[in-house]
């Protein structure tokens, strides 16, 4: 195994690892300060941060021979006997006049820059900067310019890493962004006519290393220390990518991609990144409420058509309901988690033993697109297929689908019907849902009001994605766990509340519980017992040997 | 830190003196005072109808106010170091682009609670731009809860009333304009 010295400790790499020197160091638990570097992208070594000394340990003899100049970490690839030194005088002043020479040109507008508290330039300067400034510095508010419907270059705060001009080129392949000018007077821009519009440009932001580029959806709405993050899963799409949801009060402010190498790398889509307004929408179903008259074809506004229910109730009533209907068809929304999905299987079958179980409706939209830097968004706007194909089919085989259902339903197989939906926009037209009208029983669990709404029993909110605690299963079978990052809004209980306590459990819903009993009862799903990893796992992993 | 850490030095308490234990001399120097607040001058003040006097203006903390800059606009920046600062969390910002050319952003709407609010003194500490001052206003009163939120309309207000009287402060302490 080859061995690199970083600062004196020997670590081991892999024998056919390509690392440079900052990977190296990092795993000897140095840090080497970078800003163009970004393991995602090209290498360009220019803003000369990562600049360390390197040298060589001749094998046999044991001498170590130094580089006589600083070379820069990021550029540098490490082999057997490669010797780092990150902390010597050398590396330390360099580092500290890179710090200085960033900051003559810089508007220091801290206070009123959106990236302060997570800005790379702060963070740098406060550990490796000088203790005084050497040139005379004034504040001044940076040049602003519109480089794209949801992208602002201020253009005094970049520090030109060309990070952003590299991943339009490299990762979206749309390549919008370029360097205009020399020297000191290098400006990011984009040619007249052609803005920054892709549906990854929202990345150019996170990859951003100081607040030259702001995102206008996030621009102003918060200082990013108010923010607190849960690790979450996108539900925008089957792709599943790994996000923060960043949040203050109950109040989601922005996502985050999180880096995960099985789905999203570092990188998420704008369709995700902006999918998070529906949760705070006005419009939203807030109360659980029973059909007033029982003729129940009537078309009033949800407000006077419904009386409340108490949740407490909802329980009890819901199942009487449905109970006296007879015959249940249940359509499984891809919007759930595992955990409530199972858990809507228990309970309809404990309503029904002979209940009908289907996915719900998978919402596509177009064809996959993927990008050049690999990155693909999926057209089934759903993150949880897999996960609730899965779990359907431990009750029944025969694998039903949302077609299935409505046929079930239109043929009059059925009585009563619970559909669970939790889709964040339009998904069923009135000729869809039609048959419904001929049910005695009809309970819509959903975000929105649709044409269902007209035919329901009972009209139960759902949860939005970051409300939601539970297991998805991404289109290649990775199963990721989440907690609940935001309260739902009150009077909303999120499914899994009403399924746990229809299942007669005790306490607060625990979706930990729940997953280790699926894991438990079915060799598919068998990769979910224990502690799932933060990048998830991967549900065939123990079926292939 | 523990008892047992050398940098602490424990003394012993002094034993008590012949005098301490009579107990007589303390007595008398009590009485002492006493009977000298009993003639020396008054400083109760019948509130409200007569008015205190604030010793220094510079560093009393009072109601608060929203400074102007010379063309009369709001100062604040809404850079939200203030509602960070703010140990009671009663200052609520929300901040906007601003419709200057020369100023990045500026609060749309910025409240204050002054119920809630401890006069602490931390936003005007916090404020980069000298934006936001306790004045030495100190009687605050109202008949709703409401009314004691102050808004943006209602500090700037507070500035043209106590300008004249307390210039804003940070050229008085040779600060930053």
């Amino acid at each position: 195994m080859p061995v690199v010295i970083v600062d004196g400790q020997e670590i081991e790499i892999g024998a056919d690892e390509r690392l440079n020197c900052i990977e190296a160091a990092r795993r000897a638990g140095k840090e080497i300060p970078h800003y163009c570097w970004h393991p995602g992208l090209s290498v360009v070594a220019s803003c000369r941060m990562c600049l360390i000394e390197t040298g060589s340990r001749d094998a046999a003899t044991g001498k170590i021979t130094m580089v006589p100049k600083l070379v820069p970490g990021c550029q540098t690839p490490v082999k057997d006997g490669t010797v780092i030194v990150t902390e010597s005088q050398t590396v330390i002043d360099s580092r500290a006049r890179v710090e200085e020479a960033l900051l003559i040109d810089h508007p220091i507008d801290c206070p009123i820059c959106d990236k302060a508290g997570e800005c790379l330039l702060q963070d740098y300067h406060f550990e490796h900067g000088q203790a005084e400034r050497r040139a005379d510095l004034h504040p001044f508010t940076s040049r602003k310019r519109d480089v794209g419907p949801t992208v602002t270059l201020f253009v005094d705060r970049c520090i030109m890493c060309t990070r952003c001009v590299r991943f339009t080129r490299e990762v979206s392949g749309t390549g919008e962004l370029m360097v205009t000018s020399r020297g000191a007077k290098e400006e990011i821009d984009v040619f007249p006519g052609f803005p920054l519009d892709n549906k990854l440009a929202g990345n150019v932001v996170d990859l951003c290393p100081v607040g030259a580029l702001g995102d206008k959806d996030f621009l102003y709405q918060q200082r990013v220390w108010f923010l607190k993050r849960e690790a979450n899963v996108c539900g925008g799409c089957s792709a599943g990518c790994s996000i923060h949801t960043e949040h203050n009060q109950d109040t989601v402010y922005r996502l985050k991609p999180r880096e995960n190498p099985h789905t999203n790398k570092w990188w998420m889509c704008d369709d995700g990144r902006y999918g998070w307004h529906h949760l705070h929408d006005q419009s939203r179903v807030l109360a659980a409420g029973r059909r007033r008259d029982p003729g129940r074809n009537g078309h009033g506004a949800p407000a006077d058509a419904f009386d409340a229910v108490e949740w407490a109730d909802v329980t009890t009533r819901l199942r009487a309901d449905l109970k006296a209907a007879g015959r249940l068809a249940v359509a499984v929304s891809p919007m759930l988690t595992v955990e409530e999905a199972w858990m809507l299987c228990a309970v309809a079958r404990s309503i029904d033993p002979e209940a009908f179980l289907a996915v719900g409706h998978v919402p596509t939209v177009g064809a996959d697109e993927t990008f050049p830097g690999g990155f693909t968004i999926r057209a089934e706007k759903c993150p949880n297929r897999k996960g609730v194909e899965a779990v359907v089919a431990l009750f029944d085989p025969a694998s039903r689908s949302w077609g299935d259902l409505l046929a079930h339903v239109e043929a009059g197989n059925a009585d009563a019907a619970w559909i669970t939906g939790g889709y964040p926009g339009p998904w069923i037209d009135d000729a869809t849902a039609s048959p419904f009208a001929n049910l005695a029983c009809v309970v819509v669990q959903d975000l929105f009001d649709s044409p269902l709404t007209k035919h329901a029993t009972w009209r139960l909110p759902a949860a939005g994605f970051a409300e939601r605690a539970g297991t998805w299963v991404n289109v290649a079978h990775r199963a990721q766990s989440f907690g609940q990052a935001i309260k739902p809004p009150a009077g909303v209980w999120p499914e899994g509340r009403l399924f746990w306590n229809m299942l007669g459990r005790r306490g607060l819903y625990d979706p930990v519980a729940v997953r280790q009993q699926i894991a438990g009862s079915s060799a598919a799903l068998a990769a979910l017992a224990g502690e799932i990893p933060a990048t998830g796992v991967d549900l065939r992993a123990g079926q292939l040997a | 830190m523990k008892p047992t850490d050398p940098a602490i030095t424990w003394l012993e308490e002094k034993p008590l003196g012949l005098a301490e234990r009579l107990y007589l001399p303390l007595f008398i120097s009590g009485l002492t005072t006493t009977a000298r607040h009993l003639v020396s001058p008054k400083v109760t003040v019948s509130f409200p109808e007569e008015r205190p006097t604030v010793g220094n203006p510079l560093i009393y903390r009072g109601v608060h106010r929203l400074n102007r800059d010379e063309e009369g606009r709001v100062k604040c920046v809404a850079c939200f170091l203030c509602a960070t600062a703010c140990p009671a969390h009663c200052i609520d910002i929300v901040a906007t682009e601003s419709p200057w050319p020369d100023r990045e952003k500026y609060p749309e709407s910025f409240q204050i609670d002054e119920l809630r609010c401890i006069f602490c003194g931390m936003c005007e500490e916090a404020c980069p731009v000298d934006a936001i001052e306790l004045t030495s206003l100190l009687d605050l009163t109202g008949k709703s809860r409401e009314e004691m939120i102050f808004d943006k309309e209602k500090l700037l207000s507070v500035y043209d009333m106590t300008k004249d009287a307390e210039p804003m402060k940070s050229t008085a302490l040779g600060g930053t304009l």
